[in-house]
């Protein structure tokens, strides 16, 4: 059997844990592409051309950015609202959806103003997402969402963790504290100016 | 405490769901004095819930969330039963536990409570149907009380087990008939408030929730001795419409018939000998100062 690689699905209906296939989390410093292991700068910069490549480049503000708890996550919550500006201003189709908590919701979420842990999928299809960015969402509401939405979509999924990692995103960062946040917006800027990534809906986007 | 405990970040405020901006603009989390006369009119700590149309435990559940004293600081602790469908939309911290473990995940986490965060009030109520309370967990409940364990129990007593299909409890009347107990019950129901009586409990209420008055008292009676005092117990009449065969508008009248005066849920209330002088310390410091006389 080949070495597993974390990849956009549809995988399979309940797919097996990446780290029950062998992937392993990055040390400080660095991050993981698909299940590589790789130099935290890598993997910023692969993560701002998937964003700048998308249809509907999406980020998902969790629990831990969305509510005030504290200085830090006031913090993060500014850096995070940059880094959805700079996607919109490169693609308006770009889309900021929170995860306010980790409820059951009956009869049903409304998937075009939330993203629900326990069936995540509902919101990228509906959106139609095809990029997207966890961010502030306790580890194993992450894990759990970003299973079933490498199982049942073909959405390609990134966390901006602030513990040790995810093995179930296909690009995951590690130990994110504002100033990292604020790292990858600049890596974001530096993707666009370099004009490399036309905006992939080819709508004209004027210079704000 | 309150309010500044659920802010919103300020980038993100425009695109929370609604439901959640409402929580912070006007539900009722550190207001002083809060209880049932906000249902209705502020945002309410229960989203929606799941249990059958007029069931009684969705209106009990809507007081008891109301008439919590501090809500920002409290963790309820619930077990399987149908009042396990109604938690996952409470905005108010809270365990699931397994059926019958409730009084004593709540023991470990008051404790913990304690440690964690001296000097700071932190509430455990546990909430679980007869079943939970009476049977599978009795062993759980009754040594939380001989420990003198300091949280209230709430119990939504069905006289049944509701959530599996209407089995016989130990809290359902002599002869009843359910659909999964054919033969009716052979026993008589066990008398709780007298035992949690006898066995510690420094408050103890039997009621319907046919009155939100009386309810908002003894949950605020309920939670304020456990805090101070030591453990109390509440047992709350809530009908199961759907295992006594009635119609979704009918569980109100069910309860007023069952709380005559010599009927099973007639309104009975102890409080200890210490609550009863804990109680009128309250009172005393509620009264005005004396005014001051100009000099
Ligand atoms: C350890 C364990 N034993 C048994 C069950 C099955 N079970 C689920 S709900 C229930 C009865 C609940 O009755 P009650 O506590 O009276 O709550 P109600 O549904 O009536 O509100 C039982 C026996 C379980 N979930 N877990
Ligand atoms: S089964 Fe009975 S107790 Fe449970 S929700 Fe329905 S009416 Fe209420
Ligand atoms: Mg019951």
């Amino acid at each position: 059997m080949g070495k597993y690689r974390v990849l956009p699905g549809p995988e399979a209906f309940l797919p097996p844990s990446a780290a029950c296939a062998g992937i392993v989390l990055p040390d400080p410093g660095q991050g993981h592409i698909n299940g590589e292991i790789v130099h935290e700068d890598v993997a910023m910069e692969e993560a701002a051309k998937q964003f700048l490549m998308a249809k509907v480049p999406t980020v998902f503000p969790g629990p831990l950015v969305l509510w005030n708890w504290n200085e830090k996550a006031a913090k993060k919550a500014t850096a995070i609202k940059a880094l959805y500006d700079e996607l919109k201003s490169h693609n308006p189709g770009a889309l900021l959806i929170p995860m306010p908590d980790y409820r059951p919701k009956y009869p049903k979420i409304n998937p075009e103003v939330e993203i629900n842990p326990n069936h995540p999928n509902l919101t990228i299809w509906h959106n139609k997402i095809d990029v997207c960015m966890f961010v502030g969402v306790h580890c194993h509401q992450a894990n759990l969402s970003l299973k079933i939405i490498r199982g049942g979509t073909n959405c390609y999924t990134i966390a901006m963790c602030a513990q040790a990692g995810h093995e179930d995103a296909m690009l995951s960062f590690r130990d994110a504290t504002p100033e990292k946040i604020w790292k990858f917006v600049e890596a974001v800027r530096k993707a666009k100016a370099s004009g490399v990534y036309a905006n992939p809906n080819g709508v004209t986007v004027s210079k704000a | 405490m309150g309010k500044e405990k659920i802010k919103i970040c300020e980038e993100f405020y425009d695109i929370m769901p609604p439901e959640y901006r409402e929580l912070v603009d006007s539900s009722t989390y550190g207001k002083e004095g809060r209880g049932w006369k906000d249902v209705g009119v502020a945002k309410e700590l229960i989203e929606e819930h799941s249990l059958c149309a007029g069931c009684p435990e969705s209106i009990a559940f809507r007081y008891v969330l109301a008439c919590l004293p501090n809500p920002e600081d409290t963790v309820m602790v619930g077990s399987t039963g149908c009042t396990s469908l109604v938690f996952p939309h409470v905005a108010v911290h809270n365990i699931h536990s397994l059926f019958g473990n409730q009084n004593a995940v709540a023991s470990g986490l008051k404790r913990a409570l304690a440690h964690r965060f001296p000097g700071k009030v932190k509430d455990v109520v546990v909430l679980a149907g007869d079943g939970a309370t009476v049977d599978i967990g009795l062993d759980m409940t009754l040594q939380s009380w001989f420990r003198q364990e300091k949280f209230l129990t709430i119990c939504f007593d069905n006289e049944l087990y509701a959530n599996t299909g209407g089995q016989e409890s130990g809290l359902m009347q002599k002869g009843f008939v359910s659909k999964m107990a054919p033969a009716g019950k052979k026993f008589d129901k066990v008398r709780l408030p007298e035992i949690a009586e006898e066995s510690g409990c420094h408050y103890v209420a039997t009621l319907t929730v046919s009155k939100p008055n009386r309810v908002e008292k003894a949950i605020r009676q309920g939670v304020l001795i456990a805090r101070e005092v030591g453990p109390t117990y509440i047992q709350l009449y809530t009908p199961c419409i759907l295992e006594i065969g009635k119609q979704a508008m009918e569980g109100l009248q069910e309860m007023r018939d069952s709380e005559g005066p010599n009927e099973r849920f007639a309104f009975k209330e102890y409080i200890s000998e210490e609550a009863k002088a804990y109680l009128a310390s309250l009172e005393k410091e509620k009264k005005p100062a004396a005014i001051p006389t100009q000099g």
